[in-house]
């Protein structure tokens, strides 16, 4: 069996070389996944996920092991997501989200565009915090105990974006049906 | 309506591959990093606390958010001016005896032009942000002129002529150079303005710790200048950023120590106001100086007025806690709560507390709950956890709207902020948020900030929001200091008893020819701004006291420090049976109108009690720490007999606290 998720960053964080490469090793897809399933742009998904490893070894450091180390790493992920964005919002205040600043520069990520239109058309229209939910519960399959773990919310909060989440995608049925 | 659902959730699951190139990068970065981690930084740097900034690179990206284009041109700019003054000056400095304290005067030839030499002050080290303290920035602190891009090219003569020649306002001894065939060095303050410029590195570009510090006060001439004025100052956070700093075992960076706020540290046993008079005392105290036998010590107390506590009026505290990811250190977050826990239990039961949190977004944790249901309170704090990044000013806003909302009449409200220092992610306007702040005092609300935790304390915004909220900064490293500060200072803390507290002295010629301020640097106003009721200054709570200390020459004495004018004036013969006069405003809590208390200073040297010497002890500590060129050969030693000898009462061990700081930092600086 192998070692556990925990038990490597424990290592890692005590400075195991080895562990620490094995972990990365088992997690960048996930990350990078997870990334992508934030801001809807593979080349936006590889720098952050490149920023999350760069900084990892530092975060590790706080790393107490009173969590999931997966929980833990969602929850580093989305942070930096979360820094990724309020970056991106001070460099153009008007552009709000995930649609909008993707919309403004279609041309240069033509390739990604055309498998993602429908995504990136229902995404746009949720504000960030249900894209968030969205991405952990559907896209990572946690359960919402878990996602509520990572975003530093109860359960309840997040049953209430799931359904809050159905009924906006309710709404745009509705508009695409007419 | 579920298809769509459902097509969702697997437009989601397709998340594409990462590209291989890309992921084995980012694996061998980490691996870089990581191997980095072990190795080196721990040396140069001892605490381990050293944090990751909500979001790395975020340092570097608000550092150079900061940094307008103008101020990095202005800096560059300045360092250039000095050196080039620096090539003017040199040569005549060159064969002068440099240490100065009392060279033999040598005639040189008549230097006339030398006067307008733009010895431009070093841009203030640690002091990059000066905006964020713009509204209370000292008068003594040299504005950087804005210099424009061209200067930098231009040739001397127009540099020469470079806007405001800041030396003047920096130090009185650059007046007496107009035109005068005095020594060239005495465009140095104490030391060499041209020789301290090899410190002036552009920035550290690895801490994000900012401080608000201004250049030491220097020595002024009582004929030329002889009125000083200030601001009180009854913060404490330098002392215990000094503390933080001397247990991690490295010596506090300069700009950290702020000499007035570690001499304020300590209680006082000041004779407290006579009830139905002004809300606070003062105590004026002549003694021989410990570091200079020529100059003498002007001791000034103030102590407030305790009221009754039982009929104190009802408390509105709203909490603003900063739950950003980089407080989830054991010395952050968690000792944040242990330390409000240990506040609520000194509350009333009609007292009220709101939490507010901010990271990513703000929200309002708890209501406004009376703190009679301390368990509800406690649940609340309990499920606060970091996570995040730092979005202050939304949290600050809504902090704001709570304690408004609370407001009853004869009620005080005040805002608690709770940070690690990491507040303007997301913000590009620190200057905006002060206003922001400025504007919020004039309704009533009061501002204090807690600091906690090391590595990216932003000291520099916590001043600048704290004395623009009428409100304190304190900084809590240890559960102890949190006892202190809001257990046993906590009326103090929170209930103002006089806001807007200004000091002027005005020193008699015939009695002080030259005085010097010790510490207030960051809290100087000018002269005019004394009997200006609409410009800001520090509050006094119920009970605090607070110490300013002057170090006053005679005039004949052997430890003048300036030499008198040859084309001076005659000096006036006025009486000299005063030493100087002390003026004081205040105004009552709420009020606009200021009132004014007037004390004449006694010379009589009186054999100092122990508070005095305890007092003085503490600022030849933080002078000392600061590398002053004021002490001569009184050093580590001489302090900590001195600080020993005067402990007196010390229930709670604060002053044997701080002699052992002193024993510590004796070594570190071996």
């Amino acid at each position: 069996m192998d070692t556990t998720d925990e038990t490597l960053a424990t290592a890692a964080a005590a400075g195991d070389r080895a562990a620490f490469a094995t972990l990365l090793q088992r997690h960048y897809d996930r990350v990078f996944a997870l990334a992508w399933r934030m801001t809807g742009s593979r080349t936006e998904a590889q720098d952050l996920t490149q920023d999350i490893c760069a900084a990892l070894p530092a975060k590790l450091r706080g790393w107490r092991g009173d969590a999931r180390f997966t929980t833990w790493l969602y929850r580093v992920t989305v942070n930096a997501a979360h820094d990724l964005r309020r970056r991106q919002a001070t460099h153009s205040r008007a552009a709000n989200g995930w649609g909008d600043w993707e919309l403004a520069r279609q041309d240069g990520i033509a390739e990604d565009r055309a498998a993602l239109d429908w995504l990136q058309a229902a995404m746009t229209r949720l504000p960030p915090e249900l894209r968030d939910t969205l991405a952990l519960v559907l896209g990572q399959d946690l359960s919402q105990a878990e996602a509520g773990q990572v975003l530093g919310l109860s359960e309840g909060t997040i049953a209430w974006r799931m359904s809050e989440v159905k009924k906006r995608l309710r709404v745009i049925a509705a508009e695409e049906a007419r | 309506m579920m298809d769509e659902f459902d097509r969702l959730q697997a437009a989601l699951r397709q998340a594409p591959a990462p590209e291989a190139t890309a992921k084995a990068e980012a694996i061998a970065l980490a691996m870089k990093n990581f191997d980095h981690l072990q190795g080196s930084p721990s040396a140069a740097r001892p605490n381990s606390d050293r944090p990751e900034p909500a979001g790395f690179l975020n340092g570097v990206f608000d550092m150079l958010k900061s940094l307008g284009t103008t101020r990095v041109l202005a800096a560059t700019t300045s360092v250039a001016a000095i050196c080039v003054g620096l090539v003017v000056v040199l040569p005549l400095i060159g064969d002068l005896n440099l240490p100065v304290p009392k060279p033999a005067v040598q005639q040189a030839a008549p230097v006339a032009p030398l006067a307008e030499t733009p010895v431009q002050p070093p841009a203030e080290p640690g002091r990059v942000r000066q905006d964020v303290d713009a509204l209370t920035a000292a008068p003594q602190t040299p504005v950087l002129p804005e210099l424009t891009p061209e200067l930098i090219t231009e040739p001397m003569a127009d540099t020469a002529a470079a806007p405001e020649p800041a030396m003047e306002s920096a130090d009185a001894m650059a007046a007496p150079m107009a035109g005068a065939p005095a020594p060239a060095f005495k465009t140095a303050p104490g030391g060499m303005v041209g020789l301290a410029m090899p410190e002036m590195a552009p920035m550290p570009l690895e801490n994000t710790e900012e401080f608000s510090s201004a250049p030491v006060n220097p020595v002024k001439v009582t004929a030329e200048e002889p009125v000083s004025t200030f601001s009180i100052d009854v913060d404490t956070a330098s002392y215990a950023v000094v503390r933080s700093s001397l247990n991690a075992g490295y010596l506090p960076e300069a700009e950290a120590v702020r000499v007035e706020e570690m001499v304020n540290y300590f209680p006082y046993a000041y004779a407290a106001p006579v009830a139905g008079e002004a809300p606070f005392r003062t105590a004026v105290t002549v003694m021989q100086t410990p570091w200079n036998p020529g100059t003498r010590l002007v001791r000034i107390g103030l102590q407030g007025r305790l009221p009754a506590l039982d009929d104190r009026p009802p408390l509105n505290l709203v909490f603003l806690i900063d739950t950003s990811g980089s407080m989830e250190d054991a010395n952050k977050l968690p000792l944040l709560k242990q330390s409000l826990r240990l506040m609520l239990a000194e509350l009333r039961p009609e007292d009220q507390v709101a939490i507010v949190a901010y990271a990513g977004s703000a929200g309002e944790i708890l209501p406004p709950t009376k703190a009679e249901n301390a368990d509800e309170i406690l649940a609340a704090l309990d499920r606060l956890g970091a996570g995040g990044s730092t979005a202050g000013a939304e949290g600050l806003a809504l902090a704001y709207q709570v304690a408004r909302k609370m407001a009853g009449a004869g009620e005080v409200s005040r805002v608690l902020l709770a940070t690690d220092g990491d507040f303007n992610v997301g913000i590009d306007d620190p200057e905006g948020l002060t206003k922001y702040i400025a504007k919020q005092r004039d309704t009533g609300v009061y501002l204090s900030v807690l600091g906690f935790g090391r590595g990216n304390l932003d000291d520099a915004t916590m001043q600048a929001l704290a004395q623009n909220g009428n409100g304190t900064a304190a900084y809590i490293d240890t559960l102890n200091e949190a006892r202190k500060v809001l257990v046993d200072q906590l009326t103090g803390a929170l209930f103002p008893i006089a806001d807007d507290v200004k000091i002027q002295v005005e020193w008699n010629p015939a009695a002080v020819a030259e005085y010097r301020l010790i510490g207030y640097e960051t809290r100087a106003l000018r002269r005019e701004d004394f009997n200006n009721d609409k410009v800001d200054a520090g509050e006094i709570g119920a009970g605090t006291a607070v110490t300013a200390l002057y170090e006053v020459t005679a005039p004949g004495s052997a430890a003048l420090r300036n030499d008198p004018l040859r084309y001076g004036t005659a000096q006036p013969l006025a009486q000299a049976d005063e030493l100087g006069f002390l003026r004081l405003r205040y105004k009552a809590p709420g009020e606009d109108v200021s009132a004014l208390i007037e004390t004449p200073i006694q010379p009589a040297t009186s054999e100092p009690d122990a508070d005095a010497r305890f007092a003085v002890a503490i600022a030849g500590f933080g002078q000392l720490l600061t590398g002053s060129t004021y002490l001569g050969d009184w050093g580590w030693d001489q302090a900590i007999e001195l600080a020993l000898g005067a402990r007196g009462d010390d229930p709670y061990g604060y002053r044997i606290e701080a002699v052992n700081l002193m024993r510590m930092a004796q070594t570190l600086a071996q």
